[in-house]
């Protein structure tokens, strides 16, 4: 088969998918999905994780008032980024994804609920990137609220001088930065986490093991840096952390790359791991016995 | 075997859970109509229900359902509906949800899934709880919304597994009456039971499973009068092997005697044990030989026999 014949028939083949019906799937998937996974009790830590800073820095504000000077924003603004590239970046949002993405199946599995989804007219694919963009919407949502709350306590005790920095200054700026970065590290996570449910029962082994991946990654060859989320983090967070102490592995830059390249980079790398995840999805069967 | 796009087809299908055997070389191809699954547990008719509904994969062989198969899940779902024994639901949904939801993953809109749902509850009799939520409800009304969900569709093929486990003697004959309505409209109905009696009244045509195999397949008259002639096997152990055999060869019923290796036992496989005793009897009173024990060698096959179908074979 000539080459434009396979570009005809790959042509052919997307135009006589149902695309209308899909897109109603996804939809009812990422409706109910997000309804049975956001609002229950046994996804209190999951919130937890997303508004412990926030309690803090409230608590900052409240407890602490003596000590407003405008002269402690830069420091301020050390302590966010710290705040979002050490706990959100590294613990927070892994986590939470963790938690949300893997029991996207493994948790059907669990309760014994899975059958339900695969006995329907619903292509595999389409099962998985309904269920993906359900744990986007969750992880998404609560953390860019999270990340904002954090945002907003720590420059609204400085009144004049912190509206000033927020919108005369590079504040909004980096909201917007951090709020990109906090996106993509939710899909990169999620994504990385729905595939290693498709692969093992017990994700804790392997999500211990990448959190270890993610931490030491800096000190690889760059083309395997390129394979952690944090690496594409790292560039798209608008305040630089030191780079000395023992905290310098999480915050050196090796190889440093465009934010534009990051997000491409960290997109590509996500659609690469979904792509995965679609091919795995098909080996999955529904054998409770075996949970 | 080639798919019909009016048959179901198992076309030389084995599972395999690692080294355990889920089913083995099962073929058979069914009408539209009633087909009874019939055996003890784990004799692996919910394994063979799951392979036909696409939840797990066969390790050999295929499966055709109306000329298509679980890989085209689009127009395969929309024609298979299957009520599982899995007795669990999604946290928190109430009846309605239940239905409702998966038909909207059909692709219908907001009116028609309301219709469907509206109707799939009226017909297995739960409109009046539909709004309670399904972990308030007792086994035979969780059993009654999952039996409305596989048909809220309208499916071509029904698939239900033990579906009268928990109901009460009223919805039995509810449910056993909607099946047979169902079947009426040439539709497929797939019912298992490890209870025969239950189903045989209905069945069009019943399969017999044991320890992964199809023992006996067919319609009900043919599958009793299979079982009846099937042979018997004994096993004798006596002075004079050669003897015996040739005695029993003398007998019409005797399919096969054969002398072991070891030189002192007979195996008999015959279709009147009643009259090959007897033969034994005579054998051993004339003199001619001695015998040490008689053992039926596939007791196991003949006592699942007799509790699928009763001892006398007799239609119930």
């Amino acid at each position: 088969m000539s080459l434009q014949e396979s570009v005809a028939l790959a042509q052919s083949t997307l135009k006589e998918q149902p695309w209308r019906l899909f897109a109603s799937q996804i939809s009812v998937l990422v409706r109910t999905e997000v309804r049975r996974t956001l609002f229950t009790r046994r996804r209190i830590g999951f919130h937890l994780l997303a508004w412990i800073p926030v309690l803090f820095l409230l608590a900052h504000n409240i407890f602490d008032r003596h000590d407003i000077d405008p002269a402690q924003i830069e420091n301020n603004t050390l302590v966010l980024a710290g705040i979002i590239q050490l706990y959100y970046f590294r613990l927070g949002i892994f986590f939470a994804c963790m938690g949300v993405f893997t029991w996207l199946f493994r948790g059907e599995m669990v309760q014994r609920t899975l059958h339900y989804q695969f006995l329907v007219p619903v292509r595999k694919e389409v099962l998985v990137i309904g269920k993906f963009l359900a744990g986007a919407i969750i992880s998404i949502a609560l953390f860019e609220t999270a990340v904002f709350a954090c945002f907003c306590l720590t420059y609204s005790r400085f009144g004049s001088a912190g509206r000033s920095y927020v919108f005369d200054g590079p504040g909004l700026g980096q909201l917007g930065s951090y709020l990109l970065a906090t996106a993509l590290a939710c899909l990169g996570y999620g994504a990385v986490f729905l595939t290693l449910s498709l692969l093992f029962k017990n994700p804790i082994i392997p999500g211990a093991m990448l959190l270890g991946w993610e931490t030491i990654a800096p000190i690889f060859p760059s083309w395997a840096q390129r394979l952690s989320v944090t690496f594409y983090l790292k560039h798209l967070c608008p305040v630089n952390l030191p780079t000395d102490g023992p905290l310098a592995i999480f915050t050196i830059v090796a190889e440093p790359v465009s934010p534009f390249i990051a997000i491409l980079g960290l997109l590509c790398l996500t659609l690469a791991i979904l792509v995965l995840s679609c091919f795995l999805i098909h080996r999955l069967e529904v054998t409770y016995t075996a949970e | 075997m080639t798919p019909d796009s009016r048959q179901i087809v198992f076309d030389n299908v084995s599972k395999f859970y690692g080294e355990v055997l889920g089913v083995n070389k099962v073929n058979f191809s069914l009408e539209p109509g009633i087909t009874s699954l019939v055996g003890p547990n784990g004799s692996g008719k919910t394994t063979l229900m799951n392979l036909l509904t696409g939840l797990i994969k066969p390790s050999h062989g295929a499966i055709y359902v109306l000329g298509l198969t679980s890989q085209q899940p689009i127009e395969f779902f929309r024609q298979v509906g299957y009520c599982t024994q899995f007795d669990s639901f999604p946290p928190g949904t109430n009846g309605y949800d239940f239905i409702y939801w998966p038909l909207r993953l059909h692709g219908f809109g907001r009116d028609q899934a309301t219709k469907l749902t509206n109707e799939a509850l009226e017909r297995a009799g739960m409109a009046q709880v539909a709004r309670r939520k399904v972990a308030g409800y007792s086994k035979g009304m969780r059993q009654r919304i999952r039996l409305a969900q596989a048909i809220a569709h309208h499916p071509s093929v029904l698939v239900l597994d033990e579906p009268l486990n928990g109901l009460d003697p009223m919805a039995r004959a509810e449910s056993i009456a909607l099946f047979g309505a169902i079947a009426k409209q040439g539709m497929h109905v797939i019912i298992s039971s490890h209870i025969l009696e239950e189903v045989d009244r209905i069945s069009d045509r019943v399969v017999l499973m044991s320890s992964g195999y199809v023992v006996a397949e067919g319609q009900i008259k043919e599958v009793r009068r299979e079982v009846r002639d099937h042979p018997m096997q004994i096993l004798v152990r006596c002075s004079n092997p050669a003897a015996l055999a040739s005695a029993a060869f003398e007998l019409n019923h005797v399919v096969e005697a054969k002398i072991l290796n070891d030189g002192q036992s007979v195996l008999v496989r015959t279709r009147d044990a009643g009259q090959f005793s007897l033969l034994l009897n005579k054998i051993v009173s004339s003199g001619l030989l001695e015998v040490d024990a008689v053992a039926p060698a596939d007791d196991d096959v003949n006592s699942i026999y007799q509790y699928l179908i009763g001892s006398d074979g007799s239609p119930t």
